[in-house]
């Protein structure tokens, strides 16, 4: 039971002020850290869902997400180990356009399945869409010819059972 | 619907709506506008000014937990909104229905640090069941609707709705809808019949059920279906702190109170029960002492209306979410007539003992100085266990709660889960307003007192007729005992220079008497219980008189110590 491992919490709520933080002192208040956090409107209008990444015991996953739950303006939160979810994260990586054209970065570009998203005089944007040790990789192999900046989106994630939000949300009007 | 009104007049009006007939509240720079139309409503509306708003809402939660309606205070914003945070705190874990209203800077000044100016919305979140703010005067019965609706359905708790000045200033067409439905939020479960019936099966067989009783009995309003139960089933009941008062304790089912400085049989017999089935109570550690030696032996059955509550702390065989009072009403008519005479005599075995090791000389004790539990026991006596009794936090709340023989639904009032001291005197106040034919008793410690001692100020204005008994030791009492069991006797700041208590109750015109000898108690309690309006009693008791039977921090519930 005390084995800790990553879950993946999903959770649906009306668009409301504070509802987000209404979410996160629920893990504040249990020594909980949150690994990453993402929010973004669901497939249904007014309806937001938060992919939330805690890496902590069954038991402990379990009462945060009934505590979640519990608040008023959360429609719905499930949580899903790794293997349940098909999830990615999106990573965005600032080179030098000078270095880039010298580097050899081209050949990474491809390796990685990466893209091109915008060359300026100075910059070069590359993004990546995967799972987190992918774009950790791309990232150490840009190393190698200087990463200005580098930022990733937080993992978005949907689970593989079947039943829909609209589901629910017709079990909760009625 | 009434055309164009100020914001301010529909939050007056939500409250008549309502039927709020009592608010508690202090005024200020940001909830003026709210005051002044309340000056309009005066007929209706009964207002009650505090000395402090840690006041106002612990008077709101004494007024909500006896009269069954939500309580009601308003503050002003900053320092006003910060000082109703511990009675937040205090509704939230104790499960009190609270609505308050707080007063806001106008909203182009939020987030300036304008004068008075605070985060209530993020610091209140953590100690609120629901809480929002209103920047639009049309807003304002949406949100009072949602949270008086809140704060008094499901598992009820403190709600807190700020509004800015602009909008309390702001017009408006008033209509005014209760809320029936909020789709994210289902107050009322609906009860898995398959989980009854598994608790019944669970139930008819055994051989030594037992049932643990909490505050839900209380909030559901099940005082009838539970002692039905108990009556068919034969099962004996026991009550944890804010369960008392829920089931009579004279009655012949009724085992005791549970928990750390509770009862012997109940807690002992916890570990021996074969199915332990537990209504409306969260198993809170004070209650269940070590949890991995806590009932181990059986197969627990937990019935509760809160979904985050089964399984929190201890595991159920079988989990059923349901208001109590309809469970109580399947359990009922379900449940297989029996008596359990062989299981409830080794209650009363477990009982005679600590009567004679613990309760008799507690009682009446016959030579040194005055004892608490005697105090308290004459009280329950004088009063036939059915005066409203409102106790803050320590040596005497846990020496009130064994020793009054509640016998009314909803005469015990005390601050459970947070142990609030000063919850005491303010929390009376609203359970005297609540409930003016009753007879209402603060037993409060010489610390706690302090605490919020202005309130009497709130007793003289206000004509508040509670009857407050001071158990004065001179000391922090509870701390005082751990320091003497756990600390080796260092008494570290627990000793307390008091001021003369019954001076200060006359400056605020209430009549106040101090005795110090045991030939004086008994005229004592009765010039406290007799007197016309508000009476202060005064009762010098032991400095260092320890609380048991005891079960220690870490301890199973069947090692509890009865010295």
């Amino acid at each position: 039971m005390s084995m800790e491992r990553a879950y993946n919490i999903s959770v649906f709520t009306e668009n409301s002020i504070g509802i987000l933080n209404r979410i996160t002192i629920i893990f504040t208040r249990r020594h909980l850290n949150i690994e990453s956090i993402t929010a973004s409107e669901s497939e249904v209008k007014g309806v937001y869902r938060y992919t939330i990444v805690v890496n902590t015991s069954l038991d402990q996953v379990k009462k945060v997400v009934a505590q979640i739950e519990k608040q008023v303006e959360v429609l719905k939160a499930f949580f899903h180990t790794d293997d349940e979810v098909v999830h990615q994260e999106i990573a965005l990586y600032k080179l030098s356009t000078e270095a880039f054209a010298n580097g050899g970065a081209e050949k990474i570009v491809r390796e990685h399945h990466a893209r091109i998203l915008t060359i300026e005089k100075d910059f070069t944007i590359v993004e990546k869409t995967g799972q987190p040790e992918e774009l950790t990789v791309l990232f150490n192999d840009l190393s190698s010819i200087g990463v200005l900046e580098f930022v990733r989106s937080g993992r978005v994630a949907i689970s593989k059972p079947m039943k829909t939000l609209e589901h629910y949300l017709e079990e909760l009007e009625n | 619907m009434e055309k164009n009104i100020r914001g301010a007049e529909a939050v007056m009006r939500c409250l008549v709506a309502e039927k709020v007939d009592t608010i508690f509240g202090y005024p200020g720079g940001a909830i003026m506008p709210i005051y002044d139309a309340l000056y309009d409503f005066k007929e209706q509306v009964n207002h009650i000014l505090v000395r402090h708003e840690q006041g106002a809402i612990h008077a709101a939660q004494g007024f909500a937990r006896t009269s069954g309606k939500v309580g009601v205070c308003f503050a002003t914003s900053g320092p006003g909104a910060t000082n109703l945070i511990t009675g937040l705190a205090d509704a939230m874990i104790d499960s009190t229905p609270v609505v308050c209203v707080t007063g806001q800077v106008a909203s182009h000044l939020l987030g300036t640090d304008a004068f008075q100016e605070t985060d209530v919305i993020g610091i209140s979140m953590p100690v609120t069941k629901w809480n929002i703010q209103v920047t639009k005067a049309e807003d304002i019965a949406g949100a009072m609707a949602k949270a008086f609706y809140i704060a008094g359905s499901g598992r009820p708790g403190p709600v807190l709705v700020d509004i800015t000045k602009d909008a309390q200033f702001g017009m408006t067409d008033f209509e005014y809808k209760p809320c029936e439905k909020i789709r994210s939020y289902s107050p009322k479960p609906t009860i898995q019949m398959d989980d009854l019936n598994a608790a019944v099966d669970l139930l008819n067989s055994a051989q030594k059920p037992f049932l643990l009783i909490g505050q839900g009995i209380i909030l559901s309003g099940a005082e009838k279906e539970l002692v039905a139960f108990a009556e068919k089933s034969g099962i004996p009941v026991a009550s944890t702190l804010l369960g008392l008062g829920a089931f009579p304790t004279d009655h012949p089912l009724y085992v005791g109170y549970l928990g750390m400085h509770g009862n012997y049989a109940p807690n002992i017999l916890t570990n021996e029960c074969d199915v332990l089935l537990a209504i409306g109570m969260r198993f809170d550690d004070r209650v269940t002492g070590d949890v991995s030696r806590y009932a181990k032996q059986a197969k627990v059955i937990h019935f509760d209306i809160d979904a985050a509550e089964l399984n929190k702390i201890i595991k159920a065989d079988v989990a059923v979410l349901a208001d109590a009072k309809e469970a109580l009403v399947h359990l009922t008519e379900l449940i297989t007539p029996k008596k359990h005479e062989n299981w409830l005599g080794e209650f009363r075995a477990l009982e005679k003992i600590e009567h004679e090791s613990v309760v008799n000389e507690a009682k009446h004790p016959t030579n040194g100085e005055l004892k608490m539990a005697e105090v308290v026991n004459l009280l329950s006596e004088k009063t036939d266990g059915k005066a409203i009794i409102v106790t803050d936090v320590g040596q005497h709340q846990m020496i009130t709660s064994r020793y009054y023989q509640y016998k009314g639904f909803r005469s015990n009032v005390t601050s459970g889960g947070l142990g609030t001291m000063g919850f005491s005197l303010p929390a009376a106040i609203g359970v005297k307003l609540g409930n003016p034919e009753k007879t209402v008793v603060a037993i409060i410690g010489d610390g706690g007192f302090q605490m919020t001692i202005q309130e009497l100020g709130t007793i003289l204005q206000a004509k508040v007729d509670v009857k407050i008994l001071i158990l004065n030791n001179n000391f922090l009492g509870m701390v005082r005992q751990w320091q003497q069991l756990f600390f080796d006797r260092r008494y570290s700041f627990t000793e307390i220079v008091n001021p003369n208590f019954t001076a200060i109750a006359k400056g605020y015109s209430i009549d106040a008497l101090k005795i110090t000898e045991r030939s004086e108690l008994d005229n004592g309690l009765d010039t406290l219980l007799n007197s016309t309006g508000a009476f202060l009693l005064e009762v010098v008791v032991e400095q260092e008189e320890n609380v048991f039977p005891m079960i220690e921090t870490g301890a199973s519930v069947s090692e509890i110590r009865l010295n």
